[in-house]
């Protein structure tokens, strides 16, 4: 089946851009249930409310189950190579810094094979949204431990369970001086929206770890957040400027110690006063590190909202944009001037 | 009272300036160039330096050296064995001595004959002081002593500063041997310590004294002249070295084509320097990157290429292995890209320092699966900007990345360069594919080239996923069909294969039995061999290969024309396996890895030993 976006020929003709345009016509293959179909699906149902058309619309994706995102949106798209996404992106922004860029990527492939280049990414503040789905396992390679996958945890190529610490994504982007880092839930239908519009509002790197699920190789992984009965009890919501507090009746919260350290309290013994109001636009990271640490892999307690989102200054754009006008108007002329240099000497007919 | 002095004139001078490398060879070889070129000569330079920043002081490790040839005709190697040789220590006329014939001159720094230095060199006994150079003229002149002479009573000048400025008076008292004006070293030395009255002061004396010692005194008592070269083409000069040369012909390439530049790269010898003197260029808008490491150089390079600019990386051996898997996604992606290997002694971190073409083989084959690429080289350091042109002419008609092939001597050594006329340096035309209105684009669709649209972000209408998976013909889609991998497999090699490059030039004398062929780099010395040879009065025959991949659709014919064929190469033999697989041809080899330039006395040797 053709589809033909609406942005062919004459730009748009007036008409608002709908999830169809950023659909490519071809047939997803993902295994079924698959948690990359919602974040797909989340990601094309979001896109036209940037009213950004698909032509300035780029997505770059290394390798692995989510590399393949990039061939279902309708934009222009690269699939690149292992955990060279970023990389990729980096040289595309500083040609042509005006494009929405959106990198795709795994957590074997961001953080295992494609690490040095998030973190110099994430270094730079370069003008991208990086989208780190975070299974804990490899699908693509049919299931062996991944750099975010449990201590302990038992797969094909750890059969008597891992026995290297994991990552904690968000650590790791506060830690390369991430300006916005936030996580999400593959199956959350408003909050996935509300952080892809938060990193797209982001004028630097934007680092959204999303929790997604392997129903094949890691069936379950996340259920603790995103099951009825049980996510009340897990999802610890930040929510800039609000006291940080979750449980099913709200009952339990987080408080910083004297020393600086956060835990996970009853509000009733601590009094609602004691809570920790979260501010997400701090300049020092500390306090977003620390509450990334409230993470539990193994228990299934994490936060999920904004953990950082503070506009670093940056003279990337300026630099962009004054290096292209010098491009444009460096002419035969100025050519011939510095080819010339300062020492010459002519040799006469 | 200055003596009177006798003038020789010569047709043609070698000098090497040899020191520890905290000496400053570097730079008093750099400014005689500059004086050197302002006279008109014609000239070749030679950089040789270790790779430790400063290795042990006063030992054979520690050397330094510079050489520079200069005639007063056309000439094409930086020379084999030096007329003059400086040495400003122990160590120096240890490490070079060896390489000078008997007659030559040797001007030591008498007072770094010391017993310490003499044993860290490995001296038993002072060389001096022995008949070790009879055959040699040497003259003994304490260079520390009198520059400290030299700026005693200035202020501020310390003993430091004198001893740090000798190579100034070295500079100097060959200047006035040879007979070369200061004032292009004062000027350069003005604006270098700018500032820094106290250095500027100490230098600019010692060079003075430099000169006086050799007009005053009668230890040196005849001046040489190599007056100005008669054979250049007319035209307007400037010395440049390969580096610069690329680098000028990057921003050509940018402003012919109306690409913007896009260059990154990760710091290694010796390509690091084409990233110093790119990014000095914002004026032209050149966008440089130090990337975080290889692979994401070539990344950035190939990402750049994606989004519509003239995307290009440059790095040296161990740099090529890291970019191998990006320049394999770029063959399939089918983008312009441009790779620039400054090679240098390999494998491994091999010799950094020291050049060879090593990497003929591994910008041919150096990729997973059939992954053709176009390889072009440059022949001298001029060269180099007409190099770079011709290799992102190639990459942006035929979408394809490609890899220049210079090498480390290329990038330090300088010669005249008669600057183009820039408005008849050919255009480049990108050939963006223009905003689509109906019909559904197919990235994938080739033209007469076999190229394929390049189309960038931003335009409407041709939307289009590329990626290392096996494209469909011509919509670009997945497709794991047997046939049409094979189709895709022909077509990436048929148009690599047509590209259309110039043919194989040969300079052969009419009854030549016996054709030399070399690519890159060797291109001076195999002329300057050729050319004594014929002077012996014997029939020979020559051809440097630019294009090494195509090959010059006329090389098959050229190599059978010729009843015996050498191919002269500082590797272990890569383009003559090429030559031998490709045409079933008998052809010899003469291959050497010394992390040196072949020498035109060896290869004439070489020569006279097959006619």
């Amino acid at each position: 089946m053709a589809t033909v976006s609406k942005t062919n020929g004459n730009g748009h003709g007036g008409a608002p851009l709908t999830k169809a345009d950023f659909q490519a016509p071809v047939e997803t293959r993902w295994c079924p249930g698959c948690g990359d179909y919602a974040i797909l699906a989340a990601v094309q149902g979001f896109l036209p409310e940037l009213g950004i058309p698909p032509e300035r619309t780029v997505f770059v994706s290394g390798i692995g189950c989510a590399g393949r995102f990039a061939y279902y949106m309708n934009t222009y798209g690269m699939h690149g190579i292992h955990g060279r996404a970023p990389a990729i992106a980096t040289g595309l922004v500083a040609a042509r810094p005006e494009l929405s860029v959106w990198i795709v990527t795994g957590d074997g492939d961001a953080l295992s094979i494609g690490g040095n280049h998030l973190i110099h990414a994430l270094r730079r503040d370069i003008p991208v949204k990086i989208l780190l789905f975070n299974n804990r396992i490899y699908g693509l390679t049919k299931g062996q431990a991944s750099p975010t996958s449990e201590l302990g945890k038992v797969t094909k190529s750890s059969p008597f369970g891992t026995v290297d610490a994991p990552f904690n994504p968000i650590s790791l982007a506060l830690g390369a001086g991430a300006s916005f880092v936030a996580r999400t839930l593959d199956t959350d239908k408003h909050h996935l929206p509300a952080m892809l519009r938060a990193a797209a509002a982001h004028p630097g790197a934007a680092l959204i770890e999303i929790y997604q699920n392997c129903p094949v190789f890691n069936d379950g992984a996340f259920d603790a957040m995103t099951e009825k009965q049980t996510r009340d009890a897990n999802v610890i919501a930040l929510e800039h400027g609000q006291p940080i507090r979750f449980g099913a009746e709200r009952e339990r919260g987080v408080v910083r110690a004297a020393d600086g350290t956060l835990a996970v309290v009853a509000v009733a013994d601590a009094g609602e006063d004691a809570l920790l109001v979260h501010d997400a636009h701090r300049e020092d990271p500390s306090l977003a590190f620390a509450l990334s640490r409230l993470a539990d892999v193994a228990g299934g307690v994490a936060p999920i909202g904004i953990f950082r989102a503070a506009p670093r200054e940056s003279q990337t754009a300026e630099v962009a944009a004054e290096l292209a006008s010098a491009h444009r108007s460096f002419a035969d002329g100025d050519l011939a001037a510095l080819l010339h240099g300062s020492d010459t000497w002519s040799v006469g007919a | 009272m200055a003596v009177a002095k006798g003038i020789e004139e010569r047709e043609r001078v070698i000098v090497r300036f040899a020191g520890d490398s905290g000496d400053g060879m570097q730079l008093a070889g750099g400014r005689f160039t500059d004086a050197t070129a302002s006279l008109g000569n014609d000239l070749a330079t030679l950089p040789n330096f270790p790779a430790e920043i400063r290795a042990p002081a006063g030992t054979l490790a520690g050397v330094s050296s510079f050489q520079i040839h200069f005639a007063a005709r056309d000439i094409v190697t930086p020379g084999d064995t030096p007329n003059v040789l400086v040495a400003m220590n122990p160590a120096a006329l240890k490490a070079n001595v060896g390489e000078l014939e008997r007659g030559a001159t040797i001007i030591v720094n008498e007072d770094a004959f010391t017993v310490r230095n003499l044993q860290k060199a490995g001296y038993d006994a002072n060389p001096l002081d022995d008949d070790s150079l009879n055959s040699f003229i040497v003259r003994r002149i304490p260079m520390n002593t009198l520059t400290q002479r030299a700026v005693e009573g200035m202020e501020e000048v310390t003993t430091r500063d004198a001893l740090r400025a000798k190579n100034l008076f070295a500079l100097g008292l060959l200047c006035w041997l040879y007979d070369r004006p200061t004032a292009v070293t004062e000027a350069w030395l003005e604006k270098k310590f700018a500032g820094r009255t106290a250095s500027l002061e100490a230098n600019l004396a010692a060079l003075r004294a430099g000169w006086s010692f050799g007009e005053t005194t009668e230890l040196i008592d005849v001046q040489i002249r190599v007056p100005a070269a008669h054979d250049m083409e007319p035209g307007i000069y400037r010395t440049v070295n390969g580096t610069t040369a690329t680098a000028l012909g990057l921003v050509a390439a940018s402003v012919r084509s109306g690409l913007q530049l896009v260059f990154a790269s990760y710091p290694i010898t010796p390509a690091s320097e084409l990233l110093h003197e790119l990014a000095r260029h914002r004026k032209a808008g050149v966008r440089t990157i130090q990337a975080e490491d290889e692979i994401a150089a070539a990344g950035m390079a190939l990402g750049a290429a994606f989004g519509g600019a003239l995307g290009v990386t440059a790095t040296s051996g161990p740099g090529m292995d890291l970019k191998a898997e990006t320049v394999g996604l770029a063959v399939m992606l089918e983008l312009p890209m441009l790779i620039i290997d400054v090679q240098r002694a390999g494998p491994s971190t091999g010799m950094p320092t020291k050049t060879e073409q090593s990497d003929l083989l591994m910008a041919l084959y150096g990729r997973h699966g059939e992954s053709p690429l176009p390889i072009v080289c440059a022949t001298t350091p001029a060269q180099c900007f007409s190099a770079v042109l011709d290799a992102v002419r190639i990459a942006v008609r035929y979408r394809t990345p490609v890899i220049l092939l210079t090498d480390l001597f290329l990038a330090n050594s300088s010669e005249p360069w008669r600057l183009p006329d820039v408005e008849l340096l050919a255009r480049i035309d990108p050939a963006l594919a223009p905003a689509n209105g109906h019909e559904p684009f197919e990235p994938y669709a080739r033209n007469a080239d076999g190229a394929r649209p390049w189309a960038v972000p931003g335009t409407p209408g041709l939307e289009h996923r590329i990626g290392g998976i096996e494209k469909s013909q011509p919509s670009g889609g997945i497709s794991y069909e047997p046939a049409n991998h094979q189709l895709m497999t022909d077509q990436r090699r048929e148009r690599i294969a047509g590209i259309e490059v110039a043919p194989l030039v040969v300079d052969a004398d009419d009854d030549a039995d016996l054709l030399v062929v070399g690519w890159g780099s060797s291109f001076g010395t195999l002329r300057a061999a050729v050319r004594r040879l014929r002077q012996g009065g014997h029939p020979i025959a020559h051809a440097q290969f630019h294009n090494l991949n195509p090959l010059p659709a006329n090389t098959g014919e050229v190599l059978a024309r010729f009843k015996r064929v050498l191919v002269a190469e500082m590797n272990d033999g890569q383009l003559v396996r090429v030559l031998r697989a490709e045409y079933g041809l008998h052809i010899e080899s003469y291959a050497i890895t010394q992390g040196r330039p072949l020498l035109a006395a060896e290869m004439e040797r070489e020569l006279l030993e097959r006619l």
